[in-house]
Formats: C-alpha cells, structure tokens, sequence
C-alpha cells in the first residue's frame, strides 16, 4: 500500500530550492494536524535516533515554534520557525532558522511553503524549500550524518530480509 | 573566509565558467574570450570558484590552467541525495504516526 505512494524530491540548485511532494494513505485532516500540532510534529520530524522535542508552539501568523533536534548522546540542535500565513488545511508558509538554546536565530533562514490537498483518500503534501544558504542545509545534514547513516543501514539490511522471502 | 559552494553555482557566468572547463582546463585568457565581460570579472570568478574548491589551478609554464574539480561537483550530489533520504526517512516515521492516529479515531 505504502509503496505506491508518491515520493518526489528534487532540487533546483541555481534557484536555491529544493521541492518535496509526498502522498500519505490519511484524510487530510489528520496529515494536516501531523504538520501544525507540536505533539504530532514530534513523533516524527526528527530522523531516528534523533528526537524532536518543542519548546512551545503558537500555529498562527506571526506566531513561532522553538524546537531542537535531540540526539542519542542529549546534543541539542536548536532551531525556531516562525508562521508568514496560515490558510486552514490548504497550505501554511513560515520562515526557519538554526538558533542556540537562548532563542537567538542563526541567520540566514530559509523560506517553507507547504501546501496540502485531498483525493480518494489520500493526501498529498508539497513542500518548497527556499534557502537563502545551501551552507546552512549542508551544516544541518553533517549534523544528523552520524546516526542517521546508522539508521539507514539498518533499514537497508531490513528491506534485504523482506525482499528474500 | 569560507565560500558558500552553492552560492558559487548560483551565478550564470560561473556556471557557464564550469561548463566550459569541464571539457578542457582553460587560462583565464582563453576562458575570458567566452564571455562579454572584463578579463577582471572573469578573474573574480574564477577566484570564487577557487575558493570553494571547485575549480583547480594548475601552472604550466608561466601559464596558469584552471580545471573543474569533478570531486568536488560530486560531493554536492552526494549530500542532495543524504537530505533526500532524511526526508524519505522522516516521512516513514510520519507514515506510521497517521496510521496510529487513524485507529485512534474508529
């Protein structure tokens, strides 16, 4: 089921965008809820090991979420994004940036479009990604290299196993 | 001071810089010849390229040859493809999460 989900993720380097669609097997309502409610948010935006743990969140214009990637060793990258519009289960935009625990932002950020749409049951999500700095994603995956590398290797061995049977 | 690699990509004369010497290493001479700029402007570019190590310089007599650093342009797949699997990653994660949540509300 889960693998004829659409998965697209491309990258126009020149324009410093990155653009991600994904479909989920859900009602928009709850991928909707899964995107702007901090509990949800934090089950799953963080690669494993990796936790997300937020600080606070006000989804509304203007409003910002303070959040950190926790790591297995309790390193702690912080980051805050902030709402630039909010249209009701059809698409929200925010600016993101890294900061240190004292909520001081890291500049420069990057601009996030999502947008969000219904059928037949399954949603899909569009995300845009502008980044005044590619540096900045680079430093963010340098972060994460370590455990996540882990992480894949076992999804690798796993989806070797299943596909023998 | 460190360059931002994709900042370097991200100007058209510099691209078309890389293209150019990704089929032959250049002198800025030769390079400048390409291009309706300044032999200055192609200098600064090529400066910055340098910087983020994605061109090389090489002296061949009193000549210098600039050539594209093939490792270098692959390095900037490499991690596109690293991000891009995060998100695949994170979306699993997410997978799981709305289908909890979608038992929780029957």
């Amino acid at each position: 089921m889960i693998a004829n989900l659409e998965f697209d993720f491309t990258v126009n380097k020149a324009e410093k965008k990155v653009f991600i669609t994904r479909e989920f097997a859900a009602p928009l309502l709850l991928v909707w809820d899964a995107f702007t409610k901090k509990e949800l948010l934090d089950q799953w935006t963080a690669p494993a090991p990796w936790m997300a743990k937020t600080k606070y969140m006000n989804f509304e214009v203007g409003g910002k979420r303070f959040y950190a990637m926790v790591g297995p060793e309790g390193q702690e990258l912080w980051s805050i994004q902030k709402y630039t519009s909010i249209t009701p289960r059809t698409n929200f935009k925010m600016w993101n940036a890294f900061a240190d625990k004292d909520e001081n932002p890291e500049l420069p950020g990057s601009e996030w479009d999502y947008n969000f749409s219904e059928q037949n049951g399954i949603t899909k999500v569009s995300i845009t990604i502008f980044n005044e700095s590619f540096e900045r994603m680079e430093r963010l995956l340098k972060g994460f290299r370590q455990g996540f590398t882990a992480t894949l290797k076992n999804l690798e061995n796993l989806l070797a196993t299943l596909s023998q049977k | 001071m460190r360059r931002d690699i994709f900042q370097a990509i991200a100007d058209p004369t510099r691209r078309a810089i890389i293209a150019l010497i990704a089929l032959q290493a250049m002198t800025p001479n030769a390079i400048a010849e390409n291009f309706n700029t300044t032999r200055q402007a192609v200098s600064k570019h090529l400066r910055i390229l340098t910087e983020c190590e994605l061109v090389k310089q090489e002296y061949q007599g009193r000549e210098i040859y600039y050539s594209l650093e093939i490792n270098k342009m692959k390095e900037i797949d490499k991690w596109l493809e690293q991000y891009r699997k995060i998100w695949e990653n994170r979306f699993n994660q997410l997978d799981k999460v709305l289908s909890t949540l979608k038992k929780q509300k029957k």
